[in-house]
């Protein structure tokens, strides 16, 4: 259980603020949802406002920056797993005699490599909820509640 | 198998099926009839109860059962459906979970629509959700039906087919009674009760051999009849290439099909937030790690205590390596502690059917009110039924679809049966499901490719494979329309599924629309508008 300390912290912050938000019933009915339900089209002049809005904070440095964050990490890390995973799988096949090499007892290198899997599947785990939690939380947040002041204020326009 | 057995067993099924009745009717009392009461439990489970909730959704007896089978019969290569069942959770982690919560509401086709034109896409995601939701439902129905006739000492093909149809009849009601919510809490319950039954074996396993893990090893390869071939990679998947190019599109298979498993998906809308649904994630994958880490020692273990030719004796498939190996681990055959718990076992095994059965239902047949019923329809007609009606007529018609398909299938390994269905949900639902995150320039056009592009090679080259005909151990074994020679269409079938979203893309007329990419694009990060 490698991951243990990373489950503990990752679970047992309770001031969470996304959690008060839940309260205050946000998200019931303001202009910046999707219709997902076939439903009566937004009027067209409220549409293309919150369009806009979408649009400019897209282009807004704290989004900009948002979104980094989170590509600089995952992008290298999946390319990086699914490197190690495909070698895994294609040694398998590939190099049988590397794999059955003996490293102590009955445990060879195949054994290894798939406690290998295991083990940095648990430490990527760890290191992606640590990272969203410090690099990328609070700024989503932020820019969670001006987009959403953004669209009311659209809405009501 | 002794009267005992069978006694004791029955009761504990009866008593599982009596505690999730309850929690059936519980949790139905409550319910107000919403749309997103009974998809998404209204959205307000923790992350440490969705966590419990996805684990249980996710290791199905065909885990449970299979892999060890598989491990108990060919040793190592049985192992990578453990490892990549594992490593597949980080594909949904990085991409897609956090995403997915915000962007969507109930189903997949949520996602794609935020910024595509609504109604052939949604016809197009909802036809292979369900696609992929029916030949999972299968595997798990085969497993039911193999582990009674087990227990019932495999004479009666007559039990195999009612435990079959009872299981179906009992995930109806299930669902269509209790929903979400009810669902959830029967995952939960099974999930706890499928770790501590795992771990007692484990533990059991281990104790028998002093801890000593070389020693366990040493053992499975010296009963297995294989010797140290049974520690290294080849067994089931080395000689030719065909049968090593099947181990390699199965691995892809595995890793990419979790992301794009709709009933996986759908847990994701249970919690309030992304934040939440990350953290679910992380709890689920610390449970399912330790879950399959133990498969692997009760895979050896069988072999090492009960034998591959006896494993191989009782099931073909191996599907019965565990029940076996906790007859053994009790005391053996007439004693009461083999007959306890072998009890157990059968009926946590039972229970993780049930429970899984159930969250599939759920989700298919929630793709069939929310994204085709309520898109097939005529758009000026009123309906005549509320979308939840409709759900839970679907699920009905979808238990139906499975029972029949179930009792075709009975003799097929339960974990090869998954890679399928992982396999079909690597090529239809995980390449549109990226591009609509991640891609700018995606179109409408291009969403319906991929997902056709995915869904039918995928099930066309299963249907011309060694599986269906043509091959001793297929579905139809008299008749031969073989023409795919890999057992596993993965490999051809996930490649094809993105490059049509790409070809359909950039031969599109219509242009990208930027300010819906933005929207979703803003959406998926921040979880600005998330309902």
């Amino acid at each position: 259980m490698e991951n243990r300390e990373g489950l503990e912290a990752a679970t047992t912050r309770i001031d969470d603020p996304w959690y008060d938000a839940l309260a205050s019933g946000w998200g019931e009915g303001d202009g910046g949802g999707t219709p997902a339900v076939p439903g009566p089209a937004r009027p067209p002049q409220q549409r293309r406002a919150a369009a806009d809005i979408y649009l400019e904070v897209q282009r807004s440095a704290a989004f900009q920056e948002v979104r980094a964050r989170y590509r600089r990490f995952v992008v290298p890390a999946v390319l990086a797993f699914l490197a190690w995973y495909l070698a895994y799988v294609v040694a398998a096949i590939t190099a049988p005699r590397l794999m059955s090499h003996p490293v102590a007892g009955a445990v060879n290198v195949a054994m290894v490599a798939g406690l290998g899997q295991f083990l940095t599947t648990f430490a990527l785990t760890w290191a992606y909820a640590r990272h969203a939690r410090l690099y990328r939380d609070r700024a989503a947040l932020d820019l969670r509640w001006d987009t959403q002041e953004l669209t009311r204020g659209a809405a009501e326009r | 198998m002794t009267g005992d057995h069978q006694a004791l067993a029955l009761l504990l099924f009866a008593a599982f099926v009596a505690g999730t009745l309850a929690i059936t009717t519980w949790a139905g009392r409550r319910r107000r009839g919403s749309a997103e009461e009974f998809y998404t439990g209204g959205r307000l489970f923790s992350p440490m109860e969705n966590g419990f909730a996805i684990a249980g959704d996710y290791m199905s007896a065909a885990s449970f059962l299979g892999i060890s089978g598989l491990i108990a019969l060919f040793g190592y290569d049985g192992m990578l459906y453990s490892v990549g069942f594992l490593v597949a959770w980080l594909v949904v982690l990085f991409l897609v979970a956090e995403l997915v919560r915000n962007c969507g509401r109930f189903t997949l086709a949520d996602v794609v629509v935020a910024r595509m034109r609504e109604r052939p896409v949604r016809i197009a995601a909802g036809t292979s959700s369900v696609a992929v939701s029916v030949l999972y439902l299968v595997a798990q129905m085969v497993g039911a039906g193999s582990l009674v006739a087990l227990l019932l000492g495999g004479t009666s093909a007559a039990a195999r087919s009612w435990t079959v149809i009872g299981v179906g009849a009992l995930m109806v009601i299930y669902v269509s009674l209790g929903g979400m919510r009810a669902t959830t809490w029967i995952q939960i319950v099974k999930a706890v009760l499928l770790m501590a039954g795992a771990a007692t074996l484990t533990v059991l396993v281990l104790l028998r051999f002093h801890g000593d893990v070389d020693q366990l090893l040493t053992a499975a390869a010296e009963r297995s009849g294989h010797g140290k071939d049974f520690l290294s990679p080849g067994l089931r998947y080395g000689g030719d290439w065909t049968a090593r190019l099947d181990f390699i599109s199965l691995g892809l298979a595995l890793v990419l099909g979790t992301a794009g498993l709709p009933h996986i998906l759908s847990r994701f809308y249970t919690v309030p937030t992304a934040r939440a649904a990350r953290r679910s994630v992380v709890w689920a994958i610390g449970l399912i790690g330790s879950f399959y880490l133990m498969t692997i020692v009760l895979g050896f273990g069988a072999a090492a205590i009960v034998g591959t030719t006896e494993v191989r004796a009782s099931n073909a498939a191996g599907n019965t390596a565990v029940p076996l190996l906790a007859l053994d681990l009790g005391g053996g055959a007439g004693t009461t502690g083999g007959a306890v718990l072998f009890a157990v076992v059968a009926a946590v095994a039972f229970a993780t059917i049930l429970a899984v059965v159930a969250g599939i239902t759920l989700a298919s047949s929630v793709s069939v009110a929310h994204d085709l019923y309520a898109t097939l329809g005529r758009p000026h007609r009123k309906r005549r039924f509320t979308e939840v009606a409709v759900a839970r007529m679907a699920a009905v018609g979808v238990g139906a679809v499975a029972i029949a398909l179930g009792l075709l299938a009975q003799d097929m390994n339960v974990a090869f049966l998954v890679g399928l269905a992982f396999a079909v949900a690597a090529s239809a639902n995980l390449p549109v499901l990226l591009y609509s995150l991640f891609w700018r320039n995606f179109t409408t056009r291009g969403a319906v490719w991929s997902v056709y592009g995915g869904l039918v090679p995928a099930v066309l080259l299963v249907l011309l494979s060694p599986v269906v005909s043509g091959s001793p151990g297929a579905l139809f074994p008299g008749m031969d329309f073989q023409l795919f020679p890999l057992e596993n269409p993965g490999m051809v079938s996930i490649p094809l599924g993105f490059l049509a979203g790409w070809l359909g893309t950039v031969t599109s007329p219509e242009a990208p629309d930027e300010a819906r990419h933005a929207e979703t694009e803003v959406r998926a990060l921040t979880g600005a508008g998330a309902a």
